[in-house]
């Protein structure tokens, strides 16, 4: 380009050359008087740079010009600057102590407080709203727990109940010890089944049968009695001998009268010869169990 | 140098009076320093361009540091105190750093 310039040109390249390297070097000039440091914005310094020797130029002039006139200033402007940056350091430290040293609550301003005050209502509402559902499941949990305990009780009495009726569990209880005797003849099975249909129609709860020898058959709802050939009772595939003594779990008044009304069990069997022996007993000890019965056929319903 | 001795006397007067903040002056002296510290760069990067000049570094200190706490309390007056005081922080903190980058520039030729 500026080769150009100087063949064609005339006069023209000869000023213009001088004249170009002053203008980046002119810039500095109105620079001082125009800036507020401060007010430099940030995306300056780019072009600064580029600058930056010039600076340097018209800044070596500066340090002799104007060595004097710093330590004059001293006095005035520059007492001034000391004593703000003391302040400054001053409120720096004291403010970085407070920040440190204050519990944060301390240095909040009011709304802020508000603010950290409304959120710790609002977590407060929920942390009790989590109290109500935990204490109304528990309230659930606890009932559940009561019913099932109580159904479990419920299931265990009538298991106990099935269990003495169906033979398959010991009882105990104020009863009845009925001891047949046998006279002239030996006491035939119908009067035995007379007597322990006569004693379940007065609410008989447990009964068994024991021989002379000792041996006992637990009485329940499929018990038969048959007489045995050659003498004897057959109890549920059991030989007995007499005379065979019934003990009995149930209400004895009821009972006794039951087996004493005329033409009954206690009748009958004197008519035959023989002797019936009733005792009231405190405590019956029906100990006497009976297999549990497998049920093939029969489904319960529901 | 005597700036940074001027600096150094504040902290460790700070350090030893060990004063608590009034509470009155409580939001405003953050934002104080804020801008000071602003001024303070301003005038270190002036110095580097060799266009330092006393009395405008005196002048802009304090206007800078009066006009940070006044915005300060006019948004505490208009209930905005909070927003303006994070505006505050925020410009002259961007401000900061054009300045510090210039600084860099200067020192490091980076």
């Amino acid at each position: 380009m500026s080769e150009e310039h100087r063949e064609t040109g005339t006069g023209w390249p000869e000023p213009v050359e001088p004249a170009r390297p002053s203008g980046p070097a002119g810039e500095p000039d109105p620079r001082p008087d125009a800036p507020d440091p401060d007010e430099l914005s940030p995306l300056t310094p780019a072009e600064r740079e580029a600058d930056a020797p010039p600076a340097e130029e018209s800044a070596g002039e500066e340090p002799s010009g104007s060595a004097a006139p710093v330590s004059r200033r001293l006095t005035s402007a520059g007492a001034m600057i000391a004593v703000l940056l003391a302040l400054l350091g001053f409120t720096l430290v004291v403010q970085l102590k407070t920040t440190s040293t204050d519990s944060s609550l301390a240095a909040t301003r009011e709304e802020d407080l508000v603010r950290i005050s409304s959120d710790l209502d609002s977590r407060e509402r929920r942390l009790r709203q989590d109290i109500a559902a935990l204490e109304d499941s528990q309230r659930q949990l606890r009932s559940g727990e009561q019913g099932r305990q109580a159904a479990l009780d419920e299931a265990t009495r009538r298991a106990d109940e099935l269990g003495i009726l169906a033979g398959t569990l010991p009882a105990v209880g104020p009863g009845l010890s009925v001891r047949f005797v046998g006279g002239g003849k030996a006491i035939a099975a119908t009067r035995i089944l007379d007597a322990v249909q006569e004693l379940r129609g007065a609410g008989a709860e447990a009964m068994q049968i024991a021989g002379s020898d000792g041996a006992a058959v637990r009485v329940i709802a499929s018990t038969y009695f048959v007489d045995a050939q050659g003498g004897g009772l057959m109890v549920d595939g059991r030989r007995l001998t007499g005379p065979y003594t019934i003990l009995v779990i149930g209400d004895s008044a009821t009972m006794r009268t039951a087996l004493n009304i005329p033409g009954g069990v206690v009748a009958s069997v004197a008519d035959d010869g023989g002797n019936v022996i009733v005792e009231d007993r405190e405590a019956v000890e029906v100990s006497q169990l009976h297999a549990p019965i497998k049920l093939e056929h029969a489904r319960p319903v529901s | 140098m005597i700036a940074v001795l001027a600096l150094l006397v504040g902290v460790v007067l700070g350090v030893y009076l060990d004063p608590t903040v009034p509470a009155a002056l409580q939001p405003y002296l953050p934002i104080a320093v804020v801008a000071a510290l602003d001024a303070v760069f301003g005038g270190f990067r002036a110095k580097m361009d060799k266009i330092f000049d006393d009395k405008q570094f005196v002048v802009s200190f304090i206007s800078n540091v009066l006009v940070a706490a006044l915005i300060v309390y006019l948004g505490d007056q208009l209930g905005a105190g909070g927003q303006l005081s994070t505006a505050v922080v925020v410009v002259l903190g961007v401000r900061i750093f054009g300045n510090v980058a210039a600084i860099r520039r200067h020192l490091f030729r980076a």
